[in-house]
């Protein structure tokens, strides 16, 4: 196989594609339940990369092998601790008022988290080099190359997706989810305490952003406080793309950017990447809903 | 069961319960008539939580609830079907059941819960899983009456569920009502259609622009004049 469309840039655009889905996810979420863009979403994702970064390193001081569950575990419990809270702190005492206020909050929360990472003698400004948690191995498939990194990514991003499919679509917590987002007073009527479904989604949204972390860590191995902006705000296309608020369709549209961008650099890397997003602006022009969001006014 | 005392609501500026007091006793069913605007469907999202008094007080069982959280008033045995049915259009009908029973841990409980609501409404049963929003309008009402059935309830507020409704339909939702009642929850029923509701109910409140205006035994205010005049057409 030779040439732009190759194998090679597959492999890669799932990959991208897998961590812009777990990112744009939580986006989605809490988006479909209170309507508030959470800005600081890719700065859980990169405290997910730190505490990954710290838990590997720790684990090699020790002359452990890194384990890379644990380190997952440890990394989305960091994302969820810190939307939980995020969530607690800044945007439940302004549930009630104007949308921009909390939009403003969700920045101030953002910046707050990269400026204090940076602040911090432990993290620092600058970039740092993500430790091997495993031995790198290659496999050759045609004429592309397919490292384990690879497949532990795409293999763990797949199984967050099906288990929180699985939460959405089959247990009562995820449909009270669902149900807050189409009518929450008739939710509070059936006895649900709705601020424990929000607490919820945060939690769910940042334990992917999380993860997320980690996985960008171990692929893209240089993390600072600032790697969350761009793959937020990625993600948050993407989220839009697929059409906020639906789950199913942050992940399509997380891995289209993945293709689009990765294919869009191959093509031409100068201004491939921008004419992939230029694609994405048109497709909004006419699907404004985005791809398998709900077409608004048709509400009888 | 029931009793409010001197209830005062507003939304802003504007005062929607200027004061009222009325009583549900146990078992019965009650009805609050009045026009559109009289400050019906506010009593009731009061009652249930979802909008916070200014002023008076709510007992129900001798408990004051003023004011509680609307998931502690549901856990305590208070279930409304709010006014337009509200049911969750994007979720199936059992789903949409499911949630109705959220109180409840019990799965077996449930599931049996689950087989009562279906034996009401078999036509619930035939389209469990077809998305709410498909409905039609007669469907979805029986679907929010059946979603309030799911709950562990002994006081049921009902808000207009003749609303919109064909005349046979109608008649329905009233037989089911009464059923309702019959098997043990206390009914607390608000309706413009007051002929209907005075039909079935033991005693009624009439509500105007916030404020209770005349109440009696149904039988006794559909006979008399002024209420026949403003409310029954006559
Ligand atoms: N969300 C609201 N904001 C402002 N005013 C409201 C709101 N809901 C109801 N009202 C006003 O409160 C009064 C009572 O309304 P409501 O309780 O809905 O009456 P009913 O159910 O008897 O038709 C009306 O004057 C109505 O315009
Ligand atoms: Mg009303």
């Amino acid at each position: 196989m030779s040439g732009i469309f190759n194998f090679q840039q597959v492999i890669n655009s799932i990959q991208l594609g897998s961590i812009y889905a777990l990112i744009a996810i939580g986006y989605t979420l809490v988006y479909g339940i209170v309507k508030l863009v959470n800005f600081a979403h890719g700065d859980f994702y990169m405290l997910g990369a730190y505490v990954a970064y710290f838990t590997a390193m720790f684990e090699i001081s020790r002359k452990d092998q890194p384990n890379v569950i644990i380190i997952l575990l440890i990394s989305m419990s960091t994302g969820a601790l810190v939307a939980f809270l995020s969530n607690r702190i800044a945007y439940r005492p302004l549930r009630y008022k104007p949308r921009l206020s909390a939009l403003i909050t969700a920045i101030g929360v953002s910046l707050f988290l990269e400026y204090t990472s940076s602040a911090m003698p432990f993290i620092g400004p600058s970039f740092r080099p993500f430790p091997d948690v495993i031995q790198t191995k290659q496999f050759h498939i045609g004429g592309a190359v397919l490292t384990n990194y690879q497949i532990i990514n795409v293999a763990i991003a797949v199984t967050l997706m099906v288990v929180l499919t699985y939460i959405i679509k089959y247990t009562r917590v995820g449909m009270a989810m669902r149900a807050s987002s189409q009518d929450k007073d008739a939710l509070k009527l059936m006895g649900v305490n709705l601020e424990k479904i929000i607490d919820f989604t945060f939690i769910i949204g940042g334990s992917l952003a999380g993860a997320a972390g980690l996985l960008a860590g171990i692929t893209y191995p240089r993390i600072n406080p600032y790697m969350g902006i761009i793959p937020g705000l990625k993600a948050f296309i993407a989220a839009v793309l697929g059409g906020i608020g639906n789950v199913t369709g942050a992940m399509l549209g997380a891995f289209i950017i993945g293709f689009a961008e990765t294919f869009g650099y191959a093509i031409n890397s100068v201004i491939g990447e921008g004419i992939a997003y230029a694609i994405l602006i048109i497709v909004l022009i006419f699907l404004p809903q985005g791809l398998l969001g709900k077409k608004t006014g048709e509400k009888v | 069961m029931l009793k409010v005392n001197d209830l005062e609501v507003s939304y802003g500026a504007i005062k929607a319960l200027k004061g009222i007091t009325f009583e549900v006793k146990s078992g019965e069913i009650v009805t609050l008539i009045g026009a559109n605007g009289a400050g019906k469907s506010t009593t009731l999202r009061t009652i249930s939580g979802l909008l916070k008094a200014k002023r008076g007080q709510i007992f129900y069982k001798g408990d004051e609830i003023t004011n509680r959280e609307p998931n502690e008033i549901v856990a305590m045995g208070i279930v409304q079907i709010p006014e337009g049915r509200r049911t969750f259009p994007d979720l199936t009908v059992r789903e949409n059941l499911e949630l109705g029973a959220w109180t409840i841990k019990s799965r077996k409980v449930i599931n049996d819960k689950l087989e009562g609501v279906y034996e009401l409404f078999p036509r619930l049963k035939e389209r469990r899983g077809q998305l709410a929003g498909t409905l039609s309008g007669g469907e979805q009402q029986m679907l929010a009456v059946g979603r309030a059935l799911m709950a562990e309830a002994n006081l049921v507020l009902l808000d207009e569920p003749s609303m919109g409704l064909a005349p046979v339909l109608v008649d329905e939702i009233f037989e089911v009502i009464e059923r309702i009642n019959k098997e043990g929850r206390t009914i607390l029923l608000v309706e413009q259609n007051a002929e209907m509701a005075l039909q079935i109910a033991n005693y009624a409140y009439v509500l105007e622009v916030g404020n209770i205006v005349f109440e009696g035994e149904a039988k006794t205010v559909a006979q008399d004049p002024k209420i026949k005049a403003a409310y029954l057409g006559a």
